[in-house]
């Protein structure tokens, strides 16, 4: 046996005897956002309560966030073989409430449940999900079909219930079968299915003769498993393929045994048993992995252009400055399971023959910080880091280098001086990193979710990994929805998904009514895609051609009451600040397109305005040094062409439609309404509104400087906003 | 020029220096360094960070280079609460901007600046990772999620209020 299966052996035992034990699992989220929504009082209120009653059949765990940001603090309850319960928005007197009622009393508080899917207790719940292999489950309504068949066979739906998910297509794929996949709460069972007999089978053993149907028990890998049969029921979680998130929610980020159990080390256990670098970079290579940084440049590739070096020293680093605002996918995952992407790291650095790496995390996340840390201290005492790593003779160890707040150093020349320790200035390309980086020496620079997904390449196999995803864009990828979405949070996708079911089915569409009109990607080096372009396919190439581009996972949405000129502006302002001031198309251009653009929305722009921008972008697409001065007029270049009567409006009309540009709006009085009350003439600083008392008042538009004193102070409502 | 070394560094700072002096490439450990001592005195000062280049070997005009390139080191003290209002794209569009004029407005003070009694300094940050629960303010180490205008006063009101308790405590 190696000392990896002893350890996974011994592992198992441990986790299987917990298992059977009659324990009650309370598990808490624990991660900065679920801190931030308050889960650190949920926590301290859930151990008072266990303290005082002196159970000991009682365990509180902690996970990272499940990435369903919107209703956090997230708590979930687990009896051992009943339905896993999941409240939503739990404060401490929500606590007391679960505590008393359903730790103590064995009733779940239905009306806290997430997503508020179960509002009634049923003995059995069974979702379907169906394989998104075409042809096959649009067929039929297979719920109609399962719903029917229950009937039929005296099944109570008093009691059963039943959903449909999204394709959890690892289940079918793994099989190599196309059909749809069932699992059965609350005893966990995964069924597949490819026909109608298929599933009668299954309804007649398990819900007539009470038995199981083995013949048709879905292959499916521990690794959904685990994920699905705690989250399965919720939409917003069984639409989404979980690879990179596959433990986030589901382990304790700091307990390295739960990541072993859950496949963790195996990948790199395979391939130091191999001890084949070549292989590890051949399975990569076949895989289709492509960096999740921004570029999409192919990661074995990557890993093969720094082992043509002859160089006996080189580096391996993980890019976790995460300097999109308005991003979080690489946050989570650091918090979540940092332990796979270090198990990455140490994967890619067999494969290139590195000793040393370095995880670069941006110092705003103290808390990704701190558990990678311990992950790192961790694996190091358990020989998974060091010297001789699993005995077999390979050295490798990692440090923590923090960022200090410069968007620049995300960037890879930057980042490695950064590392370096000196001003984050990036320098010309080549030597690419993988022929010149830190110190001169081959460094292979990959994004952390990038690395998150190794281990599952190595222990799933290329083969696997390349079924998933689109021709040219393999696997999942991870966004973060932010911005104007019901279900903010993250979202974990097969590349090729659409932008629409990302938005509507698991986003759960736009909040207040209002209607989608922008998807923005890529950050400030991305552009909005226009709401009509709602079907276009995630994957590199579709998101270009739709005008924007994949970037690391920033999605942010826009409704109807967001401005795109304003917007554009944000992020030009956002890069120009952020320009570290070598070259100066970046730091001058960047600065003479934002003087335009404040000029637009200060209501002084002409049309003249539009061509100097597009010309001034492309200038500086051209000619700057690095990938922050040649992606940052981006953002403006996509709104003019995507968004372009809206720029006009504020140039020609001088009128912002979404009043979302101070200096844009027109202030008028409502002659019906006005009372003449005077309280706006002697509020207005200029001042500029005339009329007598109890007559309608009039607004002077030459002098008005738009400060919107009488839209606030006039009682009557008299003032409007146009 | 030969300067004498100010012994002005806490002991704990001097020793992570000697120990970085002992690893491969010493001085590229001189961001953590100031990372440490922003942490401990919430900003840097000059003779601070002479001393850090003298220890670490390296030109004192380096180290204040590298202060002054990362927007994250700050060389003016700060408030004893130190208010921070995101502006990343996802608090952008959940507006907050109007979170910023609040904070200005009920301290009279503006971005990068302190109030008088030394109590409060406003700061801008892009990004926490909260973007889910946009607009997100912090004030020292607590994240607010979910931030309205009206609860600015109270924020402050809360922070004064800790202050307080702490101070009797004492
Ligand atoms: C201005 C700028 C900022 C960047 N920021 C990041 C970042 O925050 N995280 C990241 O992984 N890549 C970032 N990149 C891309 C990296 O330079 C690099 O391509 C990437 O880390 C490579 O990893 P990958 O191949 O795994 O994607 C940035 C690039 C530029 C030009
Ligand atoms: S493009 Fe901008 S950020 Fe890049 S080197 Fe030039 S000035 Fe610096
Ligand atoms: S405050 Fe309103 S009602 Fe009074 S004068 Fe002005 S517009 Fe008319
Ligand atoms: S917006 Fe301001 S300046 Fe214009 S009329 Fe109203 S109060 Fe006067
Ligand atoms: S944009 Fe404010 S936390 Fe991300």
């Amino acid at each position: 046996m190696t000392r990896y299966e002893e350890i996974a052996q011994r592992i198992q035992k441990d986790f299987q005897s917990q298992l059977k034990s009659n324990q009650i699992v309370i598990q808490i989220g624990s991660a900065t956002c679920e801190k931030a929504a308050g889960s650190d009082l949920v926590r301290e209120e859930f151990e008072k309560l266990v303290k005082a009653t002196g159970r000991q059949d009682i365990r509180l765990k902690q996970t990272g966030c499940t990435g369903r940001c919107s209703r956090e603090p997230i708590v979930g309850v687990f009896f051992p073989g009943q339905f896993p319960f999941k409240y939503e928005k739990v404060t401490v007197a929500k606590v007391q409430q679960i505590f008393e009622q359903h730790i103590l009393g064995g009733k779940p508080v239905l009306n806290l449940i997430l997503d508020k899917k179960t509002t009634k207790y049923y003995s059995h719940i069974v979702t379907l999900y169906p394989s998104n292999a075409p042809g096959f489950a649009e067929d039929k309504k297979w719920e109609d079909i399962l719903v029917e068949r229950l009937k039929a066979k005296h099944v109570d739906p008093e009691t059963t219930r039943v959903f449909v998910g999204g394709n959890v297509n690892i289940s079918n794929k793994v099989q190599g079968k196309q059909g749809v996949g069932m699992m059965i709460f609350p005893e966990k069972t995964l069924y597949h299915f490819a026909s109608e007999a298929e599933l009668d089978q299954i309804i007649q053993a398990h819900f007539v003769e009470n038995k199981t149907c083995p013949e048709l028990f879905a292959q499916i890998d521990s690794m959904t498993e685990r994920f699905f049969s705690v989250y399965g029921d919720v939409a917003f979680f069984n639409k989404q393929t979980r690879l990179t998130l596959r433990n986030s929610g589901i382990i304790d980020p700091e307990n390295m045994d739960e990541y072993i159990f859950n496949h963790g080390y195996e990948g790199l256990a395979k391939a130091l048993a191999k001890n084949e670098p070549n292989f590890v970079i051949e399975e990569v290579l076949k895989s289709g992995l492509r960096g999740r940084g921004g570029a999409g440049y192919p990661t074995g590739r990557k890993w093969k252009d720094a082992t043509t070096s002859p160089d006996p020293i080189k580096y391996t680093v993980c890019n976790a400055d995460e300097g999109d605002p308005g991003a979080f996918m690489d946050r989570s995952a650091l918090e979540g399971d940092p332990f796979s992407v270090i198990e990455g790291m140490t994967i890619a650095a067999f494969a290139v023959g590195a000793h040393q790496g370095y995880m670069y995390i941006r110092a705003e996340y103290p808390l990704a910080i701190e558990r990678c840390e311990k992950a790192i201290a961790k694996a190091r005492a358990a020989g998974f880091l060091g010297k001789n790593i699993l005995g077999s003779g390979f050295d490798y160890d990692i440090e923590i280098r923090l960022g200090a707040g410069a968007f620049v150093c995300g960037e890879e020349t930057a980042l490695m001086r950064s590392i370096e320790g000196r001003r984050g200035q990036p320098r010309i390309r080549p030597p690419y990193p993988t022929q010149g980086g830190l110190w001169g020496h081959p460094t292979v620079i990959n994004n952390v979710e990038t690395l998150a997904n190794v281990p599952v390449i190595m222990v799933y196999g290329a083969d696997f990994f390349a079924r998933i995803g689109t021709e040219k864009s393999k696997g999942t990828k991870v966004f973060a929805l932010a911005g104007k979405i019901n279900n903010t949070g993250l979202v974990e996708v097969p590349m090729g998904t659409t932008l629409r079911e990302i938005i509507f089915d698991i986003g759960g569409g736009i909040p207040g009514g209002r209607s989608l009109k922008g998807i923005q990607t890529g950050g400030p080096s991305g552009g909005t895609i226009p709401a009509s372009a709602v079907d276009t396919p995630v994957d590199y190439d579709s998101l270009t051609q739709a005008g924007s581009i994949m970037g690391s996972g920033g999605m942010i949405i826009l409704d109807d009451s967001d401005c795109m000129v304003a917007t554009a502006k944000f992020f030009l302002e956002f890069t120009q600040d952020e320009s570290c001031g070598k070259c100066v198309p970046c730091r001058e251009g960047t600065l003479r397109m934002l003087e335009i653009l404040t000029r637009i929305t200060d209501g002084h722009g002409s049309l003249e305005d539009i061509t100097k921008l597009e010309r001034l972008g492309k200038l500086i697409q051209k000619t700057s040094l690095c990938g922050l001065g040649q992606t940052a007029p981006n953002p403006v270049l996509s709104v003019l062409k995507n968004f372009r009567a809206e720029f006009l409006e504020h140039i020609t009309e001088k009128h912002c439609p979404t009043q979302r540009c101070p200096k844009l709006v027109r202030y008028e009085i409502d002659e019906e309404k006005c009372t003449g009350c005077t309280l706006c003439a002697r509020r207005c600083p200029v001042p500029c509104i005339s009329g007598t008392a109890r007559k309608p008042h009039v607004i002077d538009q030459e002098r008005c400087i738009k400060c919107g004193e009488c839209f606030t102070v006039c009682k009557f409502d008299a003032v409007k906003k146009l | 020029m030969i300067t004498e070394t100010k012994n002005t560094l806490p002991k704990e700072i001097c020793d992570f220096i000697d120990v970085c002096l002992t690893r491969e490439h010493p001085e590229s450990y001189l961001i953590a360094v100031l990372h440490k001592l922003q942490q401990q005195f919430g900003y840097l000062t000059r003779e601070h960070m002479d001393e850090v280049a003298q220890r670490l070997h390296v030109p004192a005009s380096f180290v204040s280079g590298v202060a002054t390139f990362y927007h994250f080191f700050r060389l003016q003290p700060r408030g004893k609460f130190s208010i921070s209002v995101c502006l990343g794209t996802a608090c952008f569009v959940k507006g907050a901007d109007k979170i910023l004029d609040a904070f200005r407005a009920e301290l009279g003070v503006d971005l990068a600046e302190t109030t008088k009694d030394g109590l409060f300094s406003l700061d801008c940050t892009r990004c926490l990772g909260v973007c889910g629960l946009a607009p997100v303010v912090t004030i020292n180490d607590k994240v607010y999620s979910q931030v309205t205008p009206q609860q600015v006063p109270d924020l402050i009101n809360r922070a004064k209020a800790d202050l307080e308790t702490t101070e009797t405590k004492v």
